[in-house]
């Protein structure tokens, strides 16, 4: 029985009723990832470890992700594994530690079979800035997978993993899970905790689940989430059991549609899928209820002075001095610094540090930083006043499909605007996902779901129940495509 | 032309916490370089501060004792710059929320006391240290320190001159060490600090450029740099020229300060709030606990010596003038019950033996212990007065035990009388001229009989026995 495009629960049953064994499943995941190599979607195999512990796994644990392989995003510092972030800064970097979600992960029985590529840095929505090379979509070779959770969307909707690890600093899981046709979960900021997650963007970065489908994301995030002493932002909040609401009936469930986002300038393709969707939630009984967030539109300017400037602040360890790359060049301590961090950054990296360092010196802070910052509390209390007439916000995740690698160009500020409704979420703090919910020209596109603060629970409510009544989540790239 | 000299200090006090200001790594001194360091301290990727509660409570101690404003609400900022051993590439710091706003201090000046100003007090994490010179071509780095809590005071610029400086150090420098924050120990640089000196014509009211003096660590090179600064500046300005803001380093082996960097060259430090950290928040509770459990300090500790041990005030204020003594003063008490005697010691002896080597209490061989137990033996007469002198020398010098010195040098005071009527009365039959004379009405050689009977015992008489015996024997 192939194990390919199987969820964590078919996994789950399959392992119960041995129908496959430990060992057998953690194999056939390396069979796929061999076979899907060309997809470029892992930078580093855990193959040995992953083997030994199916072998010994304790069988008798009632842990729905006994056994189950996943794939961690390579931002996620795993002991004695090689961590890279998509950097040549990091390619040989093995870190002492791992990171909380990858213990928590572990030790509820997940088997890491390996680190994903990614943007580097987790700067980029194409996953075209990774040092070690692009990843292919598994919808389409020419496709970009989006980013910067690229590696870990590619090997979920190849059907290699059942769910992999992301994180979301301004949609770098929602919108390659848009793109790839999977679903995917950025929890409320402080959820997960982020020890041991690399930063780019410490105010916003959160790491969350990526899998075939809602459910699976809830199971994963049950067990993502916990309180971290070590990360002063990690919230002391009760943490539900995320999946047990999920079949609750969403018959009156208030849904948000924000007027601020102008559908009319996106194509008319994505605006059909989106009207179906709504179509779809009226036939279930949800009401749909039109929310303004006036300030929603200084988004993107307001996230890309706030994530350069923390991002600039954060890599600057990068220094040539303790761990990572040191350039072989520099006869001094200035040129160790410059030719350390020329050799070891890439051009989207350093851009974002420049535009980071500019707003944060001295005669510019109060204009952008703060500005930003003040600006962010206005959009957060645009949410708060939404919030108090609706229970979830929907709009679509992505502009449209997966485009092709390279047509970005080279305009930065195309590619800022391809995160232009997940932003939003990041910058208040709140949860969000995407789920499929539609094709354009044989590619998936996705539906974002916000939610209110915590309440992770009601937008994987609305999503499931979606997924209940569509297949969109359950169509997969076909073998042929290249 | 008459100057007037403007300064403020910036003293950095490493606080005397187990551990970092935001790791459980150790903050001991004088480990095996990179031995005290975790992942937090190294600035590893991924890795997260979280803030030592302990730190915040000794900053508050210090806001407490100095009667400063205490911010409930604290937050953490990032000053970035770049140096090997900086591990993240930028300090955490408290730039825009400290944990101690605007106090006082009382110093003593010629003049007598003066109020300073302190503007804040903040939190800081130390760097690591860069080694020139270990390595031929290379700079070694070693980051036991990095990480280390800091409390950073700043004072007004209204200190006048460079004693009034060294005053105002040693003033908090006697105050974080009776809180028991700080070690005080400016050998291994638990207390350092910059100094920003400028001149102006007498009577101007618009202050002068300054210049700043980083990274002093003691009082000597403190007042030397001051007054080299003070005369460096009135040169620049008389010969016609302006002193330029600049960053400036003293070199105390050439008594001279130098250019490091200009204000042109300066770092833009970026600040911003540190977005790992959220704000600090301190309970009124925790405050409270705080303030019920604050520690005797310098002026509390003279009036009560003087209240209720009677102490003369100049005594009080000797012994309260730094925790050491005080602690001595207050053991040797306690085991002795005989404060006075212990005050006439502390003042008299051992003040002019420290005065006699230039150094602190802490830094003799005298324990409070040792010290205690030689009171005890004068006033058990196991020693007299005069031995227990050279006992003290002997501890200064060596810091062996009172009892091991007493036993070893055969210096117990002798009591039996038997004995001392022996030596009394031979001193009599070897001297019939001096007692006839003293019979005859020369009372003043009471004396040389005592000294006689002192000089046969080397010393270990007890004086009150020997005159009683004389008196007897010559009556």
């Amino acid at each position: 029985m192939s194990i390919r495009y199987k969820t964590i629960k078919e996994l789950s049953e399959m392992l119960k009723n041995n129908d496959i064994s430990h060992p057998e499943l953690i194999q056939e995941t390396f069979s796929l990832i061999e076979e899907n190599k060309n997809l470029n979607s892992f930078v580093t195999l855990n193959k040995e470890n992953a083997i030994l512990k199916a072998e010994n796994i304790n069988k008798e644990s009632p842990s729905i992700l006994n056994g189950i392989p996943i794939a961690q995003k390579d931002l996620f510092c795993t002991k004695d594994l090689r961590t890279t972030c998509g950097s040549n800064m990091l390619s040989s970097f093995i870190p002492p530690y791992s990171a909380t979600v990858i213990e928590n992960l572990e030790k509820a029985g997940c088997i890491s079979v390996g680190k994903t590529n990614m943007d580097e840095f987790a700067m980029g929505s194409s996953n075209e800035t990774s040092y070690f090379g692009n990843v292919l979509n598994p919808w389409g070779h020419n496709l970009v997978p989006g980013g910067s959770s690229g590696g870990s969307a590619a090997a979920v909707a190849a059907g290699i993993v059942p769910a992999a690890t992301g994180t979301d600093t301004g949609g770098s899981i929602r919108q390659p899970a848009s793109l790839c046709g999977i679903s995917g979960l950025k929890p409320t900021y402080g959820r997960i905790s982020r020890w041991g997650m690399i930063a780019f963007a410490s105010s916003l970065d959160q790491a969350g689940p990526m899998a075939r489908t809602a459910e699976d994301c809830a199971i994963m995030l049950n067990h993502m989430c916990s309180h971290d002493p070590k990360d002063t932002t990690s919230l002391d909040e009760n943490i539900p059991d995320f999946t047990s609401t999920i079949n609750d009936s969403i018959k009156g469930t208030k849904i948000g549609i924000v007027k601020e986002f102008d559908l009319s300038k996106l194509d008319n393709d994505v605006v059909k899928v989106f009207e179906e969707s709504i179509k779809q939630y009226e036939s279930m009984g949800a009401e749909f209820v039109e929310v303004s967030l006036p300030n929603i539109s200084l988004s993107v300017p307001t996230y890309y002075v706030v994530a350069p400037a923390e991002c600039s602040s954060n890599l600057s360890r990068f220094d040539g001095v303790k761990f990572g790359k040191r350039s072989e060049l520099a006869s001094n301590l200035e040129e160790l610094y410059i030719h350390t961090r020329s050799e070891g950054f890439g051009d989207e990296v350093k851009r974002r540090i420049l535009i980071g360092s500019y707003v944060l010196s001295a005669g510019f802070y109060d204009a952008y930083y703060k500005k930003a910052q003040q600006v962010r509390r206005l959009i957060k209390n645009d949410f708060d006043s939404a919030f108090k007439k609706v229970d979830v916000i929907m709009s679509p995740t992505t502009r449209g499909a997966a485009f092709e690698a390279g047509s970005k160009g080279s305009d930065p500020i195309q590619m800022y605007l391809e995160d232009l409704f997940t932003i939003p979420a990041n910058l208040a703090g709140l949860p969000a996902l995407s789920i499929p919910n539609g094709m354009i020209e044989s590619k998936p596109i996705g539906l974002q779901l916000i939610g209110n603060y915590l309440d992770e629970q009601k937008i994987l409510q609305v999503a499931h129940n979606f997924q209940k009544l569509s297949d969109w989540h359950l169509k997969t790239p076909s073998e042929d495509i290249s | 032309m008459t100057w007037e000299t403007v300064i403020g200090l910036e003293i950095h006090v490493q606080l005397s916490t187990k551990s970092k200001l935001f790791s459980g790594g150790s903050t001991g001194f004088g480990a095996e370089p990179n031995t005290h360091v975790d992942l937090i301290d190294m600035g590893l990727p991924g890795v997260l501060p979280v803030a030592n509660r302990d730190a915040f409570h000794k900053a508050i101690r210090f806001g407490l004792a100095t009667n400063a404003e205490i911010n409930q609400t604290s937050s953490f900022d990032r000053k970035n710059y770049f140096y090997p051993d900086l591990p993240k590439g930028y300090q955490i710091t408290q730039m825009a929320m400290p944990i101690v706003g605007k106090g006082t201090i009382k110093i003593e000046t010629e003049d007598g006391e003066k109020i300073i100003n302190i503007t804040r007090a903040h939190l800081e994490e130390d760097a690591g240290k860069s080694i020139h010179d270990l390595f031929e071509g290379e700079t070694g780095v070693d980051l036991n320190r990095a990480g280390t809590p800091l409390l950073e005071i700043v004072s007004e610029p209204e200190i006048s001159n460079a004693k009034e400086a060294v005053a105002y150090f040693k003033a908090i420098r006697q105050i974080v060490t009776f809180l028991d924050i700080c070690d005080g120990n400016m050998a291994q640089g638990s207390m350092r600090c910059d100094v920003n000196v400028s001149v102006r014509k007498e009577g101007d009211t618009e202050l002068g450029t300054r210049a700043e003096i980083k990274n002093i660590n003691s009082f000597k090179f403190i007042e030397k740099a001051i007054n080299h600064e003070i005369a460096r500046q009135i040169k620049v300005i008389e010969a016609g020229n302006s002193v330029v803001q600049e960053t400036r380093l003293y070199d105390s082996v050439k008594n001279e300060t130098r250019s490091m960097r200009s204000k042109e060259e300066a770092n833009d430090y970026r600040y911003f709030p540190c977005p790992d950290l959220l704000p600090v928040v301190i309970s009124d509770d925790e405050l409270n606990e705080i303030k019920s459990n604050l520690p005797e300090l310098p002026e509390q500790k003279i009036k009560r010596y003087v209240t209720q041990i009677n102490l003369d005030e100049s005594e009080a204020r000797i012994i309260a003038a730094s925790k050491t003594m005080a602690n001595i003063f207050e053991e040797a008490c306690e085991k002795t019950n005989d404060s006075k005697l212990v005050a006439k010691w502390l003042v008299g002896d051992v003040s002019a033996l420290l005065n006699k080597d230039n150094i602190d209490i802490e830094e003799s061989k005298l324990s409070s212990s040792n010290f205690a137990k030689l009171i005890e033996r004068i006033t058990d007469n196991t020693i007299s007065g005069k031995i227990a002198k050279s006992v003290l020398e002997e501890i200064w010098s060596s810091g062996d035990d009172v009892d091991a010195i007493i036993e070893s040098k055969g210096l117990v005071q002798i009591q039996d009388e038997t004995i001392l009527v022996k030596i009394a009365q031979s001193i009599i039959d070897n001297n019939p001229n001096q007692v006839a004379a003293y019979k005859g009405g020369k009372d003043k050689l009471f004396g040389f009989f005592v000294g006689q009977v002192m000089k046969e015992t080397q010393g270990k008489a007890n004086p009150k026995s020997v005159n009683e015996i004389l008196k007897k024997l010559l009556s």
